[in-house]
């Protein structure tokens, strides 16, 4: 009997479990997963969390529920991964196994800069990361009278880097239905040179800051914040003042990837971009949020992964060569308010253009452009996540790797 | 595009960073630093040598890599490069600017 440990039962995980029981012959193969939470969270709705669009309910389940049986659960922390001697350190137990694969994600770190978990954390300085961070924001926002609302990235790479842009975009619509928009200013603070990360859609999108009254600030690199006078500072002397923050905080790989020594600076696993074996061991494979690969940190990005994964690793047990596939292959819904959204499709060389997804001019989805269907898309989105994406379903129509057709690209 | 820096014809970016690397030599370093007012020292050099080991290992550049380096802390950093740290040290260094730029 062989073992397959995957660490961290997250989107990538739970996906990669659910493929691999089908694929692996019980009688040769016991699959493992290692989680220290018995709760799956649902990320993308702690966006929706702070708005009372979504419940408590909708983000938060059974982690349980969603794996396949036959696949052993375990709930512990994991301590240390021993790649010379293929073991791992639980909590309360040690595992051995034949192939590895990291899944363990990335997560904020506020206490990378002096002044912002301290004492204004969760009273006037917030996250919407964690599930903590979203549930205290949404009792903030339901009482808040209004003054200066600043949403801030602190330093990149962070997971769906989208996510900042939307939470402002939706605080505009929260603040406006409420008939308070005249009470707020909404601040766009970023370490980046725009407020989208690519050339074309910046272009295609900057009307909507304007049309919502959004002031765009760029190239800010957080030093400190002084919690008594409310100010964030930058390394060159630059100010901005806040009466409430929201900030995405420094995103890190687990300390267990640092301990382990298999990660780079930011605790990422340096992972072959196309193979997603990582550099360090050949029988250990990395997923998701946990790797270094240039892609966006996405459920969507993990989810073409998977697949390609899972073939890489049924051709690394029968010992033939990995497919070196994976291109980067990204899809977005990002939410502008009012009931709309965009889509964007784009891989590791292509950035995202005008077009119509996923069919080839026609649709339904447009790229690029704001429109409800896209808005309906992004709340399917849920239903598709719980119910096909982390169970390894194969969502019709959509391409592990990227497509071409009905995209505008430019020679 | 082309551009004749320090006597030699490279390709680079509109922006002006070198499309390869491999046409990097430190008189080239030298020149774009100037244009930018730079006068390098062994501070700026030391600087250099880290941005282009870590791109030869195909690491990304973060500011917490930096400060993790012991090479230069972020004041320093940017006393050395004044305006964009990353921004111009990577183009003073030859190698693609950084997507997550200071
Ligand atoms: C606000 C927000 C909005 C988002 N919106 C979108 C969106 O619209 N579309 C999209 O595609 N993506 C979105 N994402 C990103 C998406 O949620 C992540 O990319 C995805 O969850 C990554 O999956 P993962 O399995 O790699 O990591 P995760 O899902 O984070 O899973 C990692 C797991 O590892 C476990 N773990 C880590 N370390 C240890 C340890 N030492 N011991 C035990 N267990 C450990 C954790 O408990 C966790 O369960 C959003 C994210 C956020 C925060």
């Amino acid at each position: 009997m062989k073992n397959l440990v995957i660490l961290g039962a997250g989107t990538s995980g739970t996906m990669m479990a659910n493929h691999l029981s089908h694929k692996l012959s019980k009688d040769d193969w016991k699959i493992t997963i290692v989680d220290q939470y018995k709760t799956h969270y649902y990320q993308p709705g702690f966006l929706f969390l702070p708005f009372d669009i979504y419940k408590k309910k909708d983000v938060k389940k059974k982690g349980e529920k969603y794996l396949p049986k036959g696949v052993r659960y375990v709930n512990q922390k994991i301590d240390q991964i021993f790649a010379e001697e293929n073991k791992i350190k639980l909590e309360h137990e040690y595992l051995e196994y034949d192939i590895l694969i990291i899944a363990t994600g990335t997560k904020i770190a506020p206490e990378e800069i002096e002044g912002m978990k301290d004492k204004e954390w969760h009273k006037s300085i917030f996250d919407f990361y964690t599930y903590e961070g979203s549930v205290a924001l949404r009792d903030k926002l339901r009482n808040w009278q209004g003054g200066k609302l600043v949403v801030h990235i602190t330093e990149m790479p962070i997971k769906c880097p989208v996510a900042p842009l939307e939470f402002a975009f939706l605080a505009d619509s929260y603040f406006k239905n409420k008939g308070m928009r005249d009470k707020v200013e909404i601040e766009f603070v970023t370490p980046l040179d725009g407020a989208f990360t690519k050339p074309k859609a910046t272009a295609a999108l900057h009307y909507l800051l304007e049309d919502k009254h959004i002031k765009e600030i760029t190239d800010f690199n957080i030093e400190r914040i002084d919690n008594n006078k409310k100010i964030m500072y930058d390394y060159s002397g630059k100010e901005v003042k806040f009466d409430l923050l929201v900030t995405v905080p420094t995103n890190l790989g687990d300390e267990v990837i640092e301990k382990s020594g298999l990660g780079d600076d930011m605790n990422f696993v340096p992972t072959h971009k196309g193979t997603l074996q990582t550099k360090a061991n050949k029988n250990i494979f990395a997923i998701g949020d946990a790797t270094n690969l240039p892609a966006s940190k996405a459920g969507s990005v993990a989810h073409f992964e998977a697949e390609i994964l899972t073939e890489n690793i049924l051709l690394y047990i029968n010992g033939k060569e990995l497919k070196d596939e994976f291109d980067g292959h990204a899809n977005c819904f990002i939410e502008t308010g009012n009931g709309k959204a965009l889509l964007i499709d784009f891989n590791y060389t292509q950035e995202p253009v005008e077009g119509t997804f996923p069919f080839p001019g026609v649709g339904p989805l447009s790229l690029l452009k704001e429109s409800r269907m896209n808005h309906m898309g992004k709340m399917a989105f849920k239903w598709i996540y719980w119910n096909m994406l982390v169970k390894g379903i194969h969502i019709p129509f959509v391409s592990a790797t990227m497509t071409k057709k009905g995209k505008k690209i430019e020679a | 595009m082309q551009k004749i820096i320090a006597n030699t014809t490279v390709e680079v970016t509109e922006q002006g960073y070198l499309e390869d690397f491999n046409q990097w030599t430190k008189e080239i370093g030298t020149e774009i630093a100037k244009e930018k007012e730079i006068e390098m020292t062994d501070e700026h050099w030391k600087v250099i040598t880290y941005l282009q080991e870590k791109h030869k290992n195909e690491e990304a550049l973060s500011v917490r890599g930096i400060k993790k380096s012991g090479v230069v802390n972020i004041k320093e950093f940017y006393s050395l490069f004044p305006g964009g740290p990353l921004k111009i040290s990577t183009m003073i260094a030859g190698i693609p600017k950084p997507k997550s730029c200071i």
